[in-house]
């Protein structure tokens, strides 16, 4: 991997490749359609707001949490997890279904969508370029131990990997292990301790965060 | 239909590029696309498995060529001309053909939320009998339709078993046409990864597909 490239660089032969500047485009396509009455774009600005500040990997983090302090609430969040997650408030667009995989000392689960980009927009938001790209879509399902390797997880032979390919309409969320030394850690503090890699099962939780801090 | 889209299983496609402390969108326009995608959607002039089937239409040099966001823009143009909403010509000059209707009224911000906080559900509150059951073994069929499918070419002619039952859902296949919801079972199935790769897989890695109904067979 090479974290540090900016995704701008990484695309900037795209960018090049690509008939007409797409920030052109959109702006003639979203006046065009402002004009015919199809959209308001106060709406698009509400829109952009929600997924770039309301929903997001935070939502998911309170879920994990919340199943990790509450043995009731993660019996109800494996069995129906559409109804826990509705308790804690979340809901809606692309997370109309949702299945909730556990994470332990024998089993690890990892998320993908081959076909496109499926992602649990409610409780992890819009998913990172990366899950969304060839490479990881590709290979997930033939390689997932390499694909781990590549984000810093090197998993002992013994534990059974479960690869979830999102290609209907239910989205799978990873409930991780929690980590040792989290004992006495309220809800808030635990929920600081999730990445959004984890809740995708490319992480795991550690109470340092070095294993694949996003 | 057998297009790149379809990756699961194919090598090449170099390494797995993370950034760290990434936006939720790159640049403005790629907000402006994502939501425009989403208000389009409020006309029902589609549906979520046409809009998909738009994307995977681009042709293959160009959908690996694009940005993700760039297949987006692509898609609801297409989408757009098709269901007549906006001509072609009025898209590449930016302005609506004289005297054409004015759609009123567009969603406002609180419509627009309130959609996406009720969101879109495909399953269907209707009595279709379940052909398999959870633990039995299933084969999926050797199939390549030239239009929309959600099976996997990884997954196709393989051998797996029941794993739950997710309900009835929208059968994405004939909705991409706008050939009618045919609701059905999906389950999800798991392949051992062995069935999948052969030999390279560890003996105990499997792979979960979710499947509909007409894709399976009993093995």
């Amino acid at each position: 991997m090479s974290p540090d490239l900016p995704h701008r660089q990484q695309h900037e032969h795209d960018h090049q490749a690509v008939p007409s500047d797409p920030a052109l485009r959109v702006k003639a396509l979203e006046s065009l359609l402002v004009e015919k009455g199809l959209v308001d774009r106060a709406a698009l600005d509400a829109l952009v707001d929600a997924y770039e500040h309301k929903i997001g990997p935070r939502n998911g983090a309170r879920v994990v949490a919340r199943a990790w302090s509450d043995p009731a609430y993660k019996q109800r969040l494996l069995t129906n997890a559409d109804a826990a997650i509705a308790e804690m408030g979340y809901g809606g667009f692309q997370g109309e279904h949702v299945v909730v995989v556990e994470n332990s000392t024998k089993v690890h689960n990892l998320v993908v969508c081959t076909l496109c980009s499926c992602y649990p927009w409610p409780v992890l938001g819009l998913p990172p370029v990366w899950y969304k790209s060839a490479p990881y879509r590709s290979r997930a399902v033939l390689d997932p131990r390499g694909v781990l390797r590549e984000f810093g997880l090197e998993l002992p032979e013994d534990v059974e990997v479960r690869v979830w390919d999102s290609t209907a309409e239910v989205r799978y969320l990873v409930l991780p292990e929690r980590p040792a030394g989290t004992e006495g850690m309220n809800e808030e503090a635990l929920a600081a301790l999730v990445t959004r890699d984890a809740m995708v099962g490319v992480g795991k939780v550690s109470l340092s965060k070095v294993v694949s801090a996003a | 239909m057998n297009s790149v889209h379809d990756m699961g299983g194919m090598h090449g496609m170099g390494p797995i590029v993370e950034e760290r402390n990434e936006p939720v969108f790159h640049d403005e326009w790629e907000g402006r696309i994502f939501a425009m995608n989403l208000a389009m959607g409020a006309w029902r002039k589609w549906n979520i498995d046409a809009s998909r089937h738009a994307r995977e239409m681009i042709p293959p040099a160009e959908y690996l060529r694009m940005t993700y966001y760039e297949r987006w823009v692509s898609g609801l143009v297409e989408l757009i001309v098709k269901s007549g909403l906006a001509t072609r010509d009025e898209i590449e000059s930016a302005t609506p053909a004289a005297g054409s209707a004015k759609a009123v009224p567009a969603a406002n911000p609180n419509q627009a939320l309130a959609r996406i906080a009720t969101g879109l559900p495909a399953k269907r509150n209707v009595d279709v009998p379940a052909r398999f059951k959870v633990g039995q073994r299933v084969r999926t069929h050797n199939m390549h339709p030239v239009g929309h499918t959600r099976l996997p070419r990884y997954a196709r002619g393989r051998s797996g078993t029941i794993n739950r039952d997710h309900g009835v859902f929208v059968f994405p296949d004939t909705n991409a046409h706008f050939l009618g919801e045919r609701p059905q079972h999906v389950y999800s199935v798991c392949f051992a990864g062995r069935e999948l790769w052969g030999a390279q897989a560890r003996e105990k890695d499997s792979v979960y597909v979710d499947l509909w109904d007409d894709y399976l067979e009993p093995a």
